[in-house]
Protein backbone atom coordinates (compact mmCIF):
# COMPACT_ATOMS: atom_id res chain seq x y z
CA UNK A 1 0.00 0.00 0.00
CA UNK A 2 2.79 2.34 0.91
CA UNK A 3 4.40 1.78 -2.47
CA UNK A 4 1.14 2.57 -4.24
CA UNK A 5 0.75 5.74 -2.18
CA UNK A 6 4.31 6.73 -3.00
CA UNK A 7 3.80 6.19 -6.72
CA UNK A 8 0.59 8.17 -6.58
CA UNK A 9 2.34 11.00 -4.82
CA UNK A 10 5.14 10.96 -7.35
CA UNK A 11 2.68 10.96 -10.22
CA UNK A 12 0.48 13.60 -8.69
CA UNK A 13 3.36 15.70 -7.41
CA UNK A 14 4.50 17.28 -10.64
CA UNK A 15 0.91 17.61 -11.83
CA UNK A 16 -0.07 19.45 -8.69
CA UNK A 17 3.01 21.65 -8.89
CA UNK A 18 2.06 22.59 -12.42
CA UNK A 19 -1.49 23.27 -11.34
CA UNK A 20 -0.41 25.96 -8.93
CA UNK A 21 -0.93 28.74 -11.41
CA UNK A 22 -3.78 31.13 -11.97
CA UNK A 23 -4.74 33.87 -14.38
CA UNK A 24 -5.41 37.36 -13.04
CA UNK A 25 -7.01 39.97 -15.28
CA UNK A 26 -5.75 43.32 -14.12
CA UNK A 27 -5.70 46.86 -15.38
CA UNK A 28 -2.85 48.34 -17.33
CA UNK A 29 -2.18 50.76 -14.45
CA UNK A 30 -1.15 47.98 -12.05
CA UNK A 31 0.92 46.18 -14.68
CA UNK A 32 2.63 49.06 -16.49
CA UNK A 33 3.65 50.74 -13.24
CA UNK A 34 5.52 47.57 -12.24
CA UNK A 35 3.44 46.97 -9.08
CA UNK A 36 2.42 43.42 -9.99
CA UNK A 37 5.96 42.47 -11.01
CA UNK A 38 7.01 43.69 -7.57
CA UNK A 39 4.39 42.04 -5.33
CA UNK A 40 3.44 38.82 -7.16
CA UNK A 41 6.87 37.15 -6.77
CA UNK A 42 6.50 37.76 -3.02
CA UNK A 43 3.13 35.99 -3.11
CA UNK A 44 4.62 33.12 -5.12
CA UNK A 45 7.42 32.76 -2.57
CA UNK A 46 4.97 32.08 0.28
CA UNK A 47 2.22 30.24 -1.65
CA UNK A 48 3.99 28.47 -4.51
CA UNK A 49 1.31 29.86 -6.82
CA UNK A 50 2.45 31.53 -10.00
CA UNK A 51 0.11 34.26 -11.18
CA UNK A 52 -0.17 34.93 -14.92
CA UNK A 53 -1.30 38.50 -15.52
CA UNK A 54 -3.41 39.59 -18.45
CA UNK A 55 -3.36 43.39 -18.34
CA UNK A 56 -6.31 45.02 -20.06
CA UNK A 57 -8.76 47.81 -19.31
CA UNK A 58 -11.35 47.28 -16.57
CA UNK A 59 -14.11 46.91 -19.20
CA UNK A 60 -12.27 44.22 -21.16
CA UNK A 61 -11.13 42.51 -17.94
CA UNK A 62 -14.75 42.08 -16.87
CA UNK A 63 -15.79 41.06 -20.37
CA UNK A 64 -13.32 38.17 -20.50
CA UNK A 65 -14.16 37.29 -16.89
CA UNK A 66 -17.83 37.04 -17.90
CA UNK A 67 -16.73 34.36 -20.38
CA UNK A 68 -14.99 32.49 -17.57
CA UNK A 69 -11.54 33.03 -19.05
CA UNK A 70 -9.77 34.29 -15.91
CA UNK A 71 -9.62 33.19 -12.27
CA UNK A 72 -9.69 36.63 -10.66
CA UNK A 73 -9.84 40.36 -11.33
CA UNK A 74 -7.99 43.38 -9.97
CA UNK A 75 -9.95 46.35 -11.28
CA UNK A 76 -10.96 49.88 -10.41
CA UNK A 77 -14.52 50.92 -11.13
CA UNK A 78 -16.76 50.18 -8.18
CA UNK A 79 -20.17 50.57 -9.92
CA UNK A 80 -19.17 48.09 -12.66
CA UNK A 81 -17.70 45.76 -10.04
CA UNK A 82 -20.97 45.73 -8.12
CA UNK A 83 -22.97 44.93 -11.26
CA UNK A 84 -20.48 42.17 -12.13
CA UNK A 85 -20.98 40.58 -8.71
CA UNK A 86 -24.75 41.10 -8.72
CA UNK A 87 -24.96 39.25 -12.03
CA UNK A 88 -23.30 36.28 -10.35
CA UNK A 89 -19.97 36.33 -12.20
CA UNK A 90 -17.79 37.22 -9.23
CA UNK A 91 -17.54 36.58 -5.51
CA UNK A 92 -15.55 37.71 -2.48
CA UNK A 93 -14.76 41.29 -3.46
CA UNK A 94 -12.21 42.98 -1.19
CA UNK A 95 -10.76 46.49 -1.14
CA UNK A 96 -7.06 46.15 -1.84
CA UNK A 97 -5.52 49.55 -2.37
CA UNK A 98 -6.15 53.03 -3.58
CA UNK A 99 -4.34 55.69 -5.52
CA UNK A 100 -5.78 58.75 -7.15
CA UNK A 101 -6.57 60.25 -10.52
CA UNK A 102 -4.88 63.44 -11.66
CA UNK A 103 -5.48 65.74 -14.60
CA UNK A 104 -2.30 66.46 -16.50
CA UNK A 105 -1.87 69.01 -19.26
CA UNK A 106 0.53 71.49 -20.89
CA UNK A 107 2.72 73.38 -18.42
CA UNK A 108 1.34 76.70 -19.71
CA UNK A 109 -2.15 75.52 -18.65
CA UNK A 110 -4.18 77.56 -21.17
CA UNK A 111 -7.47 76.41 -19.59
CA UNK A 112 -6.22 77.52 -16.15
CA UNK A 113 -7.38 74.37 -14.40
CA UNK A 114 -4.65 74.61 -11.78
CA UNK A 115 -6.94 76.96 -9.86
CA UNK A 116 -10.07 74.84 -10.33
CA UNK A 117 -11.83 73.79 -7.15
CA UNK A 118 -13.16 70.47 -8.48
CA UNK A 119 -12.48 68.00 -11.25
CA UNK A 120 -15.86 68.85 -12.77
CA UNK A 121 -14.93 72.52 -12.86
CA UNK A 122 -11.57 71.71 -14.43
CA UNK A 123 -13.34 69.72 -17.16
CA UNK A 124 -15.76 72.58 -17.72
CA UNK A 125 -12.88 75.01 -18.18
CA UNK A 126 -11.11 72.70 -20.61
CA UNK A 127 -14.30 72.38 -22.63
CA UNK A 128 -14.97 76.11 -22.80
CA UNK A 129 -11.32 76.84 -23.66
CA UNK A 130 -11.59 74.29 -26.53
CA UNK A 131 -8.12 73.02 -25.69
CA UNK A 132 -7.45 69.50 -26.79
CA UNK A 133 -8.47 66.76 -24.37
CA UNK A 134 -7.56 63.12 -24.87
CA UNK A 135 -10.14 60.56 -23.72
CA UNK A 136 -9.34 56.86 -23.32
CA UNK A 137 -12.67 55.95 -24.90
CA UNK A 138 -12.20 52.25 -24.10
CA UNK A 139 -14.59 51.64 -21.17
CA UNK A 140 -11.58 51.22 -18.89
CA UNK A 141 -11.83 52.23 -15.24
CA UNK A 142 -10.18 55.55 -16.04
CA UNK A 143 -12.50 56.19 -18.97
CA UNK A 144 -15.56 55.35 -16.86
CA UNK A 145 -14.33 57.77 -14.20
CA UNK A 146 -13.84 60.43 -16.85
CA UNK A 147 -17.45 59.92 -17.98
CA UNK A 148 -18.57 60.20 -14.34
CA UNK A 149 -16.81 63.57 -14.05
CA UNK A 150 -18.39 64.88 -17.28
CA UNK A 151 -21.70 63.69 -15.86
CA UNK A 152 -21.03 65.58 -12.60
CA UNK A 153 -20.30 68.70 -14.64
CA UNK A 154 -23.55 68.13 -16.58
CA UNK A 155 -21.62 68.34 -19.85
CA UNK A 156 -21.53 66.21 -22.99
CA UNK A 157 -18.03 66.50 -24.44
CA UNK A 158 -17.80 66.54 -28.21
CA UNK A 159 -16.10 68.52 -30.92
CA UNK A 160 -12.72 68.74 -32.59
CA UNK A 161 -10.98 69.36 -29.26
CA UNK A 162 -12.22 66.10 -27.72
CA UNK A 163 -10.15 63.16 -28.93
CA UNK A 164 -11.36 59.66 -28.13
CA UNK A 165 -8.40 57.35 -28.76
CA UNK A 166 -9.90 54.01 -27.74
CA UNK A 167 -6.70 52.61 -26.31
CA UNK A 168 -4.73 52.01 -23.12
CA UNK A 169 -3.49 54.62 -20.66
CA UNK A 170 0.06 54.60 -22.01
CA UNK A 171 -0.97 54.98 -25.64
CA UNK A 172 -3.36 57.77 -24.68
CA UNK A 173 -0.59 59.50 -22.68
CA UNK A 174 1.79 59.23 -25.64
CA UNK A 175 -0.84 60.96 -27.77
CA UNK A 176 -1.55 63.65 -25.19
CA UNK A 177 2.18 64.26 -24.84
CA UNK A 178 2.55 64.59 -28.61
CA UNK A 179 -0.42 66.97 -28.93
CA UNK A 180 0.19 68.85 -25.67
CA UNK A 181 -3.36 67.97 -24.65
CA UNK A 182 -5.16 67.60 -21.32
CA UNK A 183 -5.84 64.08 -20.09
CA UNK A 184 -7.18 62.27 -17.02
CA UNK A 185 -4.80 59.60 -15.77
CA UNK A 186 -4.23 57.52 -12.69
CA UNK A 187 -1.22 58.72 -10.70
CA UNK A 188 0.54 55.35 -10.83
CA UNK A 189 0.75 55.20 -14.60
CA UNK A 190 1.69 58.88 -14.74
CA UNK A 191 4.56 58.49 -12.29
CA UNK A 192 6.01 55.54 -14.16
CA UNK A 193 5.40 57.05 -17.62
CA UNK A 194 8.59 58.01 -19.42
CA UNK A 195 7.47 60.11 -22.38
CA UNK A 196 5.91 63.11 -20.62
CA UNK A 197 7.05 65.86 -22.97
CA UNK A 198 5.69 69.20 -21.75
CA UNK A 199 2.88 67.67 -19.67
CA UNK A 200 2.62 68.14 -15.93
CA UNK A 201 0.08 67.51 -13.18
CA UNK A 202 -2.30 70.49 -13.08
CA UNK A 203 -5.19 69.25 -10.96
CA UNK A 204 -5.19 66.73 -8.13
CA UNK A 205 -6.97 65.96 -4.90
CA UNK A 206 -10.56 66.56 -3.97
CA UNK A 207 -13.52 64.26 -3.98
CA UNK A 208 -14.05 62.23 -7.07
CA UNK A 209 -10.35 61.71 -7.68
CA UNK A 210 -9.96 58.76 -5.33
CA UNK A 211 -9.19 55.58 -7.27
CA UNK A 212 -9.86 52.39 -5.30
CA UNK A 213 -8.88 48.96 -6.58
CA UNK A 214 -10.92 45.88 -5.80
CA UNK A 215 -10.05 42.19 -6.04
CA UNK A 216 -12.81 39.85 -7.19
CA UNK A 217 -12.71 36.09 -7.63
CA UNK A 218 -14.51 34.40 -10.52
CA UNK A 219 -17.61 32.65 -9.18
CA UNK A 220 -16.83 28.91 -9.08
CA UNK A 221 -20.56 28.13 -9.08
CA UNK A 222 -20.82 29.87 -12.44
CA UNK A 223 -17.47 28.65 -13.79
CA UNK A 224 -16.58 25.21 -12.36
CA UNK A 225 -13.18 25.14 -14.10
CA UNK A 226 -11.71 28.23 -12.40
CA UNK A 227 -8.83 27.89 -9.94
CA UNK A 228 -10.87 29.02 -6.97
CA UNK A 229 -8.41 27.86 -4.27
CA UNK A 230 -5.54 29.72 -5.89
CA UNK A 231 -7.69 32.78 -6.45
CA UNK A 232 -8.81 32.72 -2.80
CA UNK A 233 -5.19 32.39 -1.65
CA UNK A 234 -4.18 35.45 -3.65
CA UNK A 235 -7.14 37.43 -2.32
CA UNK A 236 -6.27 36.48 1.26
CA UNK A 237 -2.63 37.42 0.75
CA UNK A 238 -3.40 40.77 -0.87
CA UNK A 239 -5.34 41.91 2.19
CA UNK A 240 -2.98 40.26 4.70
CA UNK A 241 -0.42 42.27 6.67
CA UNK A 242 2.35 40.99 4.37
CA UNK A 243 0.45 41.71 1.17
CA UNK A 244 -0.54 45.18 2.28
CA UNK A 245 3.04 45.92 3.36
CA UNK A 246 4.30 44.76 -0.04
CA UNK A 247 1.90 47.13 -1.84
CA UNK A 248 2.93 49.99 0.44
CA UNK A 249 6.61 49.27 -0.13
CA UNK A 250 6.39 49.61 -3.91
CA UNK A 251 8.04 52.81 -5.01
CA UNK A 252 9.24 54.50 -8.15
CA UNK A 253 11.90 57.16 -7.58
CA UNK A 254 11.06 57.08 -3.86
CA UNK A 255 7.41 57.81 -4.53
CA UNK A 256 4.75 55.44 -3.23
CA UNK A 257 2.28 54.68 -6.03
CA UNK A 258 -0.45 52.69 -4.30
CA UNK A 259 -1.77 52.98 -0.76
CA UNK A 260 -2.86 49.75 0.92
CA UNK A 261 -6.53 50.05 1.78
CA UNK A 262 -7.57 46.75 3.36
CA UNK A 263 -6.84 47.49 7.00
CA UNK A 264 -9.15 45.80 9.51
CA UNK A 265 -11.04 48.79 10.93
CA UNK A 266 -12.61 51.59 8.92
CA UNK A 267 -10.91 54.24 11.10
CA UNK A 268 -7.47 52.91 10.41
CA UNK A 269 -8.29 52.67 6.74
CA UNK A 270 -9.28 56.34 6.75
CA UNK A 271 -6.04 57.31 8.50
CA UNK A 272 -4.03 55.25 6.07
CA UNK A 273 -5.66 56.93 3.12
CA UNK A 274 -5.18 60.37 4.62
CA UNK A 275 -1.46 59.75 5.15
CA UNK A 276 -1.19 58.44 1.64
CA UNK A 277 -3.12 61.35 0.14
CA UNK A 278 -1.00 63.74 2.18
CA UNK A 279 2.09 62.13 0.70
CA UNK A 280 0.58 62.61 -2.70
CA UNK A 281 -0.02 66.31 -2.16
CA UNK A 282 3.53 66.88 -0.89
CA UNK A 283 4.96 65.83 -4.20
CA UNK B 1 21.57 57.34 -32.18
CA UNK B 2 20.81 56.53 -28.58
CA UNK B 3 18.16 54.09 -29.77
CA UNK B 4 20.60 52.33 -32.09
CA UNK B 5 23.11 52.06 -29.27
CA UNK B 6 20.43 50.59 -27.03
CA UNK B 7 19.39 48.08 -29.71
CA UNK B 8 23.02 47.05 -30.15
CA UNK B 9 23.38 46.69 -26.40
CA UNK B 10 20.22 44.53 -26.23
CA UNK B 11 21.51 42.33 -29.05
CA UNK B 12 24.88 41.86 -27.40
CA UNK B 13 23.68 41.33 -23.86
CA UNK B 14 20.74 39.08 -24.82
CA UNK B 15 19.51 38.63 -21.25
CA UNK B 16 17.45 35.56 -20.43
CA UNK B 17 14.10 37.39 -20.55
CA UNK B 18 14.71 38.87 -23.97
CA UNK B 19 15.99 35.53 -25.22
CA UNK B 20 12.82 33.81 -24.01
CA UNK B 21 10.67 36.45 -25.74
CA UNK B 22 12.59 36.08 -29.01
CA UNK B 23 12.49 32.29 -28.70
CA UNK B 24 8.72 32.29 -28.23
CA UNK B 25 8.26 34.65 -31.20
CA UNK B 26 10.25 32.31 -33.43
CA UNK B 27 8.53 29.20 -32.07
CA UNK B 28 4.97 30.51 -32.42
CA UNK B 29 5.42 32.09 -35.85
CA UNK B 30 7.63 29.25 -37.09
CA UNK B 31 5.13 26.54 -36.13
CA UNK B 32 2.25 28.64 -37.46
CA UNK B 33 3.91 29.01 -40.85
CA UNK B 34 4.74 25.29 -40.85
CA UNK B 35 1.13 24.26 -40.15
CA UNK B 36 -0.20 26.81 -42.62
CA UNK B 37 2.21 25.47 -45.24
CA UNK B 38 1.26 21.83 -44.68
CA UNK B 39 -2.43 22.64 -45.00
CA UNK B 40 -2.29 25.60 -47.38
CA UNK B 41 0.21 24.51 -50.06
CA UNK B 42 -1.88 21.53 -51.27
CA UNK B 43 -5.02 23.70 -51.25
CA UNK B 44 -3.25 26.39 -53.27
CA UNK B 45 -1.87 23.84 -55.74
CA UNK B 46 -5.29 22.18 -56.08
CA UNK B 47 -6.83 25.56 -56.90
CA UNK B 48 -4.25 26.02 -59.64
CA UNK B 49 -4.68 22.54 -61.10
CA UNK B 50 -8.27 21.39 -61.02
CA UNK B 51 -11.35 23.05 -62.37
CA UNK B 52 -14.41 22.63 -60.20
CA UNK B 53 -17.54 24.66 -59.51
CA UNK B 54 -16.87 27.55 -57.15
CA UNK B 55 -13.13 27.58 -57.87
CA UNK B 56 -13.11 31.19 -59.06
CA UNK B 57 -15.03 32.22 -55.95
CA UNK B 58 -12.56 30.41 -53.71
CA UNK B 59 -9.62 32.10 -55.45
CA UNK B 60 -11.13 35.54 -54.89
CA UNK B 61 -12.00 34.66 -51.28
CA UNK B 62 -8.45 33.53 -50.46
CA UNK B 63 -6.97 36.55 -52.21
CA UNK B 64 -9.18 38.83 -50.12
CA UNK B 65 -8.47 36.95 -46.89
CA UNK B 66 -4.79 37.87 -47.32
CA UNK B 67 -5.85 41.33 -46.15
CA UNK B 68 -7.58 39.98 -43.03
CA UNK B 69 -6.84 42.28 -40.06
CA UNK B 70 -4.97 40.35 -37.34
CA UNK B 71 -7.31 41.79 -34.70
CA UNK B 72 -10.29 40.16 -36.42
CA UNK B 73 -8.48 36.82 -36.57
CA UNK B 74 -7.51 37.19 -32.91
CA UNK B 75 -11.07 38.01 -31.92
CA UNK B 76 -12.49 35.06 -33.88
CA UNK B 77 -10.02 32.64 -32.33
CA UNK B 78 -10.69 34.16 -28.90
CA UNK B 79 -14.44 33.57 -29.26
CA UNK B 80 -13.69 30.01 -30.38
CA UNK B 81 -11.31 29.19 -27.51
CA UNK B 82 -13.01 31.19 -24.77
CA UNK B 83 -14.47 29.09 -21.94
CA UNK B 84 -17.91 30.08 -23.19
CA UNK B 85 -16.98 29.30 -26.80
CA UNK B 86 -17.31 26.01 -28.71
CA UNK B 87 -13.72 24.89 -27.98
CA UNK B 88 -13.61 26.31 -24.44
CA UNK B 89 -13.15 22.89 -22.87
CA UNK B 90 -9.68 22.65 -24.42
CA UNK B 91 -8.59 25.28 -21.90
CA UNK B 92 -5.83 26.66 -24.13
CA UNK B 93 -6.76 30.35 -24.19
CA UNK B 94 -3.85 32.55 -23.04
CA UNK B 95 -1.29 29.90 -23.98
CA UNK B 96 1.20 29.73 -26.89
CA UNK B 97 -1.04 27.07 -28.49
CA UNK B 98 -3.81 29.62 -28.92
CA UNK B 99 -1.30 32.03 -30.48
CA UNK B 100 -0.13 29.37 -32.95
CA UNK B 101 -3.74 28.64 -33.94
CA UNK B 102 -4.46 32.34 -34.48
CA UNK B 103 -1.35 32.94 -36.58
CA UNK B 104 -1.94 29.77 -38.60
CA UNK B 105 -5.42 31.05 -39.45
CA UNK B 106 -3.95 34.46 -40.28
CA UNK B 107 -1.36 33.24 -42.77
CA UNK B 108 -3.22 30.24 -44.24
CA UNK B 109 -4.82 32.41 -46.97
CA UNK B 110 -1.41 33.91 -47.83
CA UNK B 111 0.11 30.47 -48.33
CA UNK B 112 -2.88 29.32 -50.39
CA UNK B 113 -2.95 32.38 -52.64
CA UNK B 114 0.81 32.62 -53.22
CA UNK B 115 1.19 28.87 -53.76
CA UNK B 116 -1.56 28.99 -56.37
CA UNK B 117 0.26 31.87 -58.11
CA UNK B 118 3.50 29.86 -58.09
CA UNK B 119 1.98 26.59 -59.25
CA UNK B 120 -0.16 27.92 -62.11
CA UNK B 121 2.64 28.54 -64.68
CA UNK B 122 4.40 25.31 -63.68
CA UNK B 123 1.24 23.31 -64.20
CA UNK B 124 0.65 24.88 -67.63
CA UNK B 125 4.02 23.45 -68.66
CA UNK B 126 3.41 19.97 -67.27
CA UNK B 127 -0.24 19.66 -68.03
CA UNK B 128 0.01 17.59 -71.22
CA UNK B 129 2.68 15.31 -69.81
CA UNK B 130 0.82 14.61 -66.57
CA UNK B 131 -2.43 13.93 -68.42
CA UNK B 132 -0.76 11.61 -70.93
CA UNK B 133 0.90 9.74 -68.04
CA UNK B 134 -2.52 9.49 -66.42
CA UNK B 135 -0.82 10.49 -63.14
CA UNK B 136 -2.71 10.14 -59.86
CA UNK B 137 -3.86 13.39 -58.16
CA UNK B 138 -1.29 12.91 -55.37
CA UNK B 139 1.52 12.52 -57.90
CA UNK B 140 0.33 15.61 -59.79
CA UNK B 141 0.28 17.65 -56.56
CA UNK B 142 3.72 16.43 -55.53
CA UNK B 143 5.24 17.08 -58.92
CA UNK B 144 3.95 20.61 -59.37
CA UNK B 145 4.63 21.62 -55.75
CA UNK B 146 8.21 20.38 -56.03
CA UNK B 147 8.74 22.16 -59.31
CA UNK B 148 7.25 25.38 -57.94
CA UNK B 149 9.24 25.09 -54.70
CA UNK B 150 11.01 28.43 -55.03
CA UNK B 151 7.67 30.15 -55.37
CA UNK B 152 6.41 28.19 -52.38
CA UNK B 153 9.44 29.38 -50.37
CA UNK B 154 8.42 32.94 -51.21
CA UNK B 155 4.93 32.15 -49.90
CA UNK B 156 6.51 30.74 -46.76
CA UNK B 157 8.62 33.87 -46.24
CA UNK B 158 5.63 36.14 -46.81
CA UNK B 159 3.62 34.12 -44.29
CA UNK B 160 6.41 34.11 -41.73
CA UNK B 161 6.94 37.84 -42.17
CA UNK B 162 3.28 38.55 -41.55
CA UNK B 163 3.16 36.23 -38.52
CA UNK B 164 6.27 37.48 -36.75
CA UNK B 165 5.29 41.12 -37.32
CA UNK B 166 1.66 41.01 -36.20
CA UNK B 167 0.54 42.05 -32.75
CA UNK B 168 -3.25 42.24 -32.98
CA UNK B 169 -4.01 38.51 -32.95
CA UNK B 170 -1.46 37.27 -30.42
CA UNK B 171 -2.21 39.98 -27.87
CA UNK B 172 -5.90 38.99 -27.78
CA UNK B 173 -5.53 35.20 -27.61
CA UNK B 174 -2.19 35.20 -25.75
CA UNK B 175 -2.82 38.04 -23.32
CA UNK B 176 0.83 39.22 -23.39
CA UNK B 177 1.55 37.28 -20.18
CA UNK B 178 5.09 37.78 -18.92
CA UNK B 179 7.05 34.54 -19.16
CA UNK B 180 4.24 32.65 -20.89
CA UNK B 181 2.82 34.38 -23.96
CA UNK B 182 4.92 37.53 -24.35
CA UNK B 183 6.49 37.84 -27.80
CA UNK B 184 8.54 40.54 -29.54
CA UNK B 185 5.63 42.52 -30.93
CA UNK B 186 3.57 42.50 -27.74
CA UNK B 187 6.67 43.56 -25.78
CA UNK B 188 7.15 46.46 -28.18
CA UNK B 189 3.50 47.46 -27.75
CA UNK B 190 3.85 47.22 -23.96
CA UNK B 191 7.03 49.31 -23.77
CA UNK B 192 5.44 51.91 -26.07
CA UNK B 193 2.46 52.14 -23.75
CA UNK B 194 4.83 52.60 -20.83
CA UNK B 195 6.27 55.56 -22.71
CA UNK B 196 9.69 53.91 -22.94
CA UNK B 197 10.02 54.70 -26.62
CA UNK B 198 13.79 54.04 -26.80
CA UNK B 199 13.45 50.49 -25.47
CA UNK B 200 10.45 49.87 -27.75
CA UNK B 201 12.36 51.11 -30.78
CA UNK B 202 15.44 49.12 -29.80
CA UNK B 203 13.31 45.97 -29.61
CA UNK B 204 11.90 46.88 -33.02
CA UNK B 205 15.41 46.99 -34.42
CA UNK B 206 16.16 43.61 -32.84
CA UNK B 207 13.01 42.22 -34.52
CA UNK B 208 14.00 43.62 -37.93
CA UNK B 209 17.54 42.26 -37.54
CA UNK B 210 16.14 38.81 -36.79
CA UNK B 211 13.74 38.91 -39.73
CA UNK B 212 16.56 40.09 -41.99
CA UNK B 213 18.85 37.27 -40.87
CA UNK B 214 16.17 34.60 -41.39
CA UNK B 215 15.23 35.95 -44.81
CA UNK B 216 18.85 36.19 -45.91
CA UNK B 217 19.45 32.60 -44.81
CA UNK B 218 16.43 31.21 -46.64
CA UNK B 219 17.23 33.30 -49.72
CA UNK B 220 20.80 32.01 -49.73
CA UNK B 221 19.63 28.41 -49.40
CA UNK B 222 17.15 28.79 -52.27
CA UNK B 223 19.81 30.46 -54.44
CA UNK B 224 22.20 27.59 -53.82
CA UNK B 225 19.38 25.18 -54.66
CA UNK B 226 18.62 27.02 -57.89
CA UNK B 227 22.28 27.00 -58.95
CA UNK B 228 22.58 23.30 -58.17
CA UNK B 229 19.48 22.65 -60.25
CA UNK B 230 20.82 24.67 -63.18
CA UNK B 231 24.09 22.77 -63.07
CA UNK B 232 22.23 19.47 -63.12
CA UNK B 233 20.14 20.51 -66.06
Amino acid sequence: MKVVALILTLLAGPMLAQDRTMILASTTSTQNSGLLDFILPQFEAVSGIHVYVVAVGTGQAMRIARNGDVDALLVHHRPSEDIFIMQGFGVGRVDVMVNDFVIVGPTADPAEIAVSTSAAQAFEQIMSSQNRFVSRGDISGTHLREMDIWHDAALLPSGRWYLEVGSGMGTALNLASGLNAYILTDRGTWLSFRNRGDLTILFEGGTGMRNPYGYIRANPAQFPHVKSDEAAALGDWLISVEGQAAIGAFRINDVQLFCPDALPTPDQSQDQHRTCAANALQR
Amino acid sequence: METLAKAWQLLIEMDADLLAVIGLSLKVSGLAVLFALIMGAPVGAALAIWKFPGRQVLIVVFNSLMALPPVVVGLSVYLLLSRSGPLGSWGILFTPKAMIIAQTALIFPIIVALTREAVQPVFREYRGLLISLNASPVLVLRTVLWDARFGVVTALLAGFGRAIAEVGAVIIVGGNINGLTRVMTTTIALETSKGDLELAMALGIVLITLALTMNAMIYAISQIGRKYQEVRE
